[in-house]
């Protein structure tokens, strides 16, 4: 599942970079589990709720199929599920990926082939994988980056179809708490964001932008408008 | 095509685009400066918004209850032991936990 705390590299992904693809591949596959198990239950609860939301069956397991993307469907799914628009929440959902773009762009020279495969390729980035194959040098060890991706959207779709099929049978999920699981999962991806005094100055206002907007606007409005925190960025930059 | 089939294919569609393009139109070239300083930050601003209205709101009315409980423990256990999955599922067991002994909502 694409959206995992950046683990610090791990001392495999430089161990493999003179080892053959097939050994890269396994290596990032294991390297991915810790991840994939954590994804897994978010994928459950995302199962659950998606279900609970209305969304078909085989929606749910095609949005976590094809998206592969947690905080992207669960911040869809929270417009959804509060009364906003499907064009809002497609928009939340282009905005929380939105980071995969700056992702795209550093790994885009280590990705051999033409556009098309190269545009493939970069299919495979999710948060975790892309921090752990990244290099001392800058570059990224691709194949390592396929394996470990392989092994979350395995339990992500496994994941989203426990949650699927258990949705009827657990009755309401929160009494498991699994409406904690969503914040949390995603607390611990901030806390992993948030390394530099800047990114947490960031947070503090985007938090602050959407908890204040949160009883005076639409659902979803908060969340987008908490975007324009990363406009500090240019602040920092003309500074 | 009703509105599930619509959210599920923007959305796969946005995210294919925006994985995909970096690799597609710049083949190793980067982003302007100032557009990568603000794309680099858009992650810890919506990540806490996300963390904050889900732990501080119910829809559109500010609230404290169980889940700002379970998700400050998650943020302990994130903190002290660095571990994803005991980070959620604390944040699951506190906020259960604390709903079956009717002391938050």
């Amino acid at each position: 599942m694409s959206d995992q705390p950046s683990p610090q590299r791990p001392d495999g992904a430089s161990r493999a970079a003179h080892a053959s693809a097939r050994e890269r591949l396994s290596a990032g596959a294991r390297a991915g589990v810790p991840f994939a198990l954590a994804g897994a239950l978010v994928a459950t609860s995302f199962g659950v709720l998606a279900r609970r939301a209305g969304l078909p069956d085989l929606a749910v397991m095609a949005m976590s199929m094809l998206v592969f993307a947690g905080s992207a469907q669960f911040a869809a799914l929270a417009i959804i599920s509060a009364g906003g628009s499907v064009g809002a929440a497609i928009v939340a959902a282009a905005l929380m990926n939105s980071r995969f773009l700056a992702m795209g762009v550093a790994l885009a020279p280590s990705l051999p082939g033409g556009r098309l495969r190269r545009a493939a390729q970069g299919q495979t980035v999710v948060d975790a994988s892309w921090a752990m194959a990244l290099r001392a040098d800058g570059s990224f060890d691709r194949h390592f980056l396929f394996g470990a991706t392989a092994s979350q959207y395995v339990t992500w779709t496994l994941g989203t179809l426990a949650g699927v099929l258990l949705g009827g049978v657990l009755g309401d999920p929160n009494r498991f708490g699994v409406d904690a699981i969503f914040p949390a999962f995603f607390l611990a991806l901030l806390m992993a964001e948030a390394r530099t005094p800047q990114r947490r100055a960031v947070a503090l206002l985007g938090a602050s932008i959407a908890v204040s907007l949160t009883p005076l606007t639409p659902a979803g409005v908060p969340i987008l408008a908490a975007g324009a925190a990363a406009l500090l960025g240019l602040r920092r930059r003309s500074a | 095509m009703s509105s599930a089939w619509v959210l599920v294919g923007g959305c796969t569609a946005v995210t294919a685009v925006i994985k995909g393009v970096g690799p597609f139109a710049l083949g190793g070239r980067p982003l302007p400066g100032w557009l990568l300083a603000i794309v680099g930050l858009l992650a810890p601003a919506l990540l806490a918004a996300l963390v904050a209205t889900h732990a501080l709101a119910d829809g559109r009315h500010l609230k404290v209850g169980a889940v700002s409980a379970g998700v400050l423990a998650a943020g302990l256990v994130m903190w002290r032991t660095g571990s994803v999955a005991g980070c959620v599922v604390s944040a699951a067991v506190i906020t259960a936990l604390l709903r079956a002994l009717g002391w938050a909502s």
